[in-house]
């Protein structure tokens, strides 16, 4: 089982892969096409991401000390994101998940690269990731 | 003479430019139009050779300011045909132009009365007669629109009744381009013996509007979607309404004199001007019609709905594509989805490819809402646009799509 740091320089060496945007939204989208998508009944207004401009949903599960993610978004880019987030975060112990430090975000430029109102979206889904990684591990 | 759009783009200086390496394809004219060389001219000008405060100093320059910013109000005067300069009021844009009439209304509306808009509206043409409705207990109503986005006019004499007290609507929706019948709008408005108020944000880019002809008693224009400087609007109001409404701002410059006890107001229009106006956004502004004069607002008019023509057939080809908004008479605005795809990716990647086009629910929710979507993709043209664009856009669209889908 790879740890957070590994899961984010696989990630890492991916993008390097790619010099144009056009072809890392490419990456992000077929990711966001890859990920399991929510029931209809988890789409509720209870699971929205606060602050993204698009509809994303999350949903967290406690298993022992360790914590699974799940996600689904009506815009595919959007969905892509979430899907790199799970990607890293999933099937983590909480304390870590809670405590991690998302440089591949920096590392592959998405940071950098969004709008403002879209970099907000992305901090919100990782602040609601550990939220739940948070509640979760206080609650070993 | 033929219409000369290279000619034009020339005079554009923001256009010439790289985005994420592709030229720039601008495509978002209906959120705000690009400004030309004359605007930045003459803003420039202002502030190497004439700046001063206006209407207060003595000093050459002062007199200059003054001068140039009093000679674009009766441009406005001229340019929509109103019977007197005094009834050109200068405000901080359309949102600021509504607000002051419904305002003011304010303390002349009876809690049986009610003001009629449609439901095409902008925001700002809904929630200032919303906030009039709440605090004066007058009714609002919505003259419906059917699935093509045009007005259903069939409810009109209903609706507009002998206690509706404000008529007020767009002469071009922005979300979906539906040119609307303004004349029969008016007219029911005018045997009830109703104020009207027109929001021409995007007819004053793209048709010339005469308010004597149409008989309106309030019309408000936008410089920035007319290729000048933002923060500037124009409220055009009859005198005989503007001497009873009350100011909503007090200040400087809206007076006539001032004790400690009580102050009397300025003639119009410098009563609904407090404070040092936008004297740069003005002058700018000026720039702006003459530019638009220069040019033509018939041979702008024509040249856009060439394009909207060609965008519209060229477009529909795209598999899944779809128009929301097809009014018979419409704007160069289209407003559309792609099946398969959400407007926010198209949109993000149309901008890769250097097209800039406009998503998500252009500050017109109730429209997004009668069509079930929670938004749509636009794209609106202007006088710089070219078929060559369409072009681009279109092959950028058909990528966006496969990469989407
Ligand atoms: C139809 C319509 N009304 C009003 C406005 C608001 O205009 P302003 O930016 O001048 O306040 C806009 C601009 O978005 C518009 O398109």
């Amino acid at each position: 089982m790879s740890t957070i740091a590994e899961k984010q320089a696989v990630l890492i060496e991916e993008f390097e892969f790619f010099d144009e945007w056009m072809d890392k939204y490419n990456h992000i989208i077929e990711m966001g096409k890859a990920m399991p998508v929510l029931d209809a009944v988890d789409k509720n207004d209870d699971l929205l991401v606060q602050g993204c401009q698009s509809k994303v949903w999350l949903k967290a599960e406690k298993k022992g000390e360790y914590v699974r993610f799940f996600a689904d978004a009506d815009a595919i880019i959007a969905k892509g994101i979430v899907a790199m987030l799970i990607d890293v975060f999933d099937n983590q112990p909480s304390t870590e998940v809670a405590a991690a430090d998302l440089s591949f975000l920096e590392e592959i430029g998405l940071k950098d690269h969004l709008s403002p109102t879209r970099a907000n979206g992305l901090m919100s889904m990782i602040k609601q990731m550990k939220f739940y990684a948070l509640a979760f591990s206080s609650a070993n | 003479m033929s219409y000369d759009v290279q000619a034009i783009r020339k005079q554009f200086p923001i256009l010439h430019q790289q985005i994420h390496g592709r030229p720039l394809v601008y495509l978002d004219n209906a959120a705000t139009a690009q400004k030309p060389l004359a605007v930045i001219e003459a803003i420039t000008h202002l502030y190497t050779k004439d700046n001063a405060n206006v209407h207060r100093g003595v000093h050459t320059l002062s007199q200059r300011s003054t001068d140039a910013m009093e000679a674009v109000r009766s441009a406005v005067c001229a340019h929509i045909n109103a019977r007197e300069v005094a009834e050109i009021i200068f405000t901080r844009g359309i949102t600021d132009s509504i607000n002051t009439v419904a305002f003011g209304m304010g303390a002349l509306l009876q809690p049986q009365q009610n003001v009629v808009i449609t439901a095409l509206e902008h925001h700002s043409n809904i929630v200032p007669w919303q906030m009039l409705c709440e605090r004066t207990g007058a009714a609002l109503r919505y003259i419906p629109m059917n699935d093509k986005g045009e007005l259903d006019l069939s409810t009109l004499e209903v609706l507009v009744d002998e206690n509706t007290a404000m008529v007020a609507f767009n002469h071009i929706s922005n979300a979906l381009g539906t040119i609307n019948p303004v004349k029969t709008i008016l007219s029911r408005a005018k045997a009830v013996g109703a104020w009207t108020l027109v929001d021409g944000a995007q007819s004053g880019p793209h048709a010339l509007v005469d308010v004597q002809d149409w008989d309106v008693d309030f019309f408000t224009l936008s410089s920035h979607k007319m290729y000048g400087p933002t923060g500037l609007g124009v409220l055009y109001g009859k005198r005989e309404h503007l001497e009873v409404l009350p100011p909503y701002q007090g200040g400087g410059e809206m007076i006539a004199t001032v004790t400690m006890e009580k102050s009397t107001y300025a003639d119009i229009p410098h009563k609904f001007e407090a404070g040092t106006p936008h004297v740069e956004g003005i002058i700018g502004f000026g720039a702006a019609l003459e530019y638009i004069n220069s040019v033509g607002i018939e041979a702008i008019a024509t040249h856009e709905a060439a394009l909207l023509d060609y965008a519209t057939t060229t477009l529909s080809t795209i598999d899944g594509f779809r128009i929301i908004g097809t009014a018979e008479k419409k704007a160069s605005v289209i407003s559309f989805l792609v099946e398969g795809t959400h407007p926010y990716d198209l949109g993000v990647l149309l901008d890769q490819q250097g097209v800039a086009v406009r998503t998500g629910q252009h500050c017109t929710q109730p429209i997004m809402d009668q069509f079930c979507i929670a938004g749509t993709a636009r794209a609106s043209f202007a006088m710089y646009n070219t078929i060559e664009e369409i072009d681009l856009f279109k092959v950028a669209l058909e990528r966006a799509v496969t990469m989407l889908r």
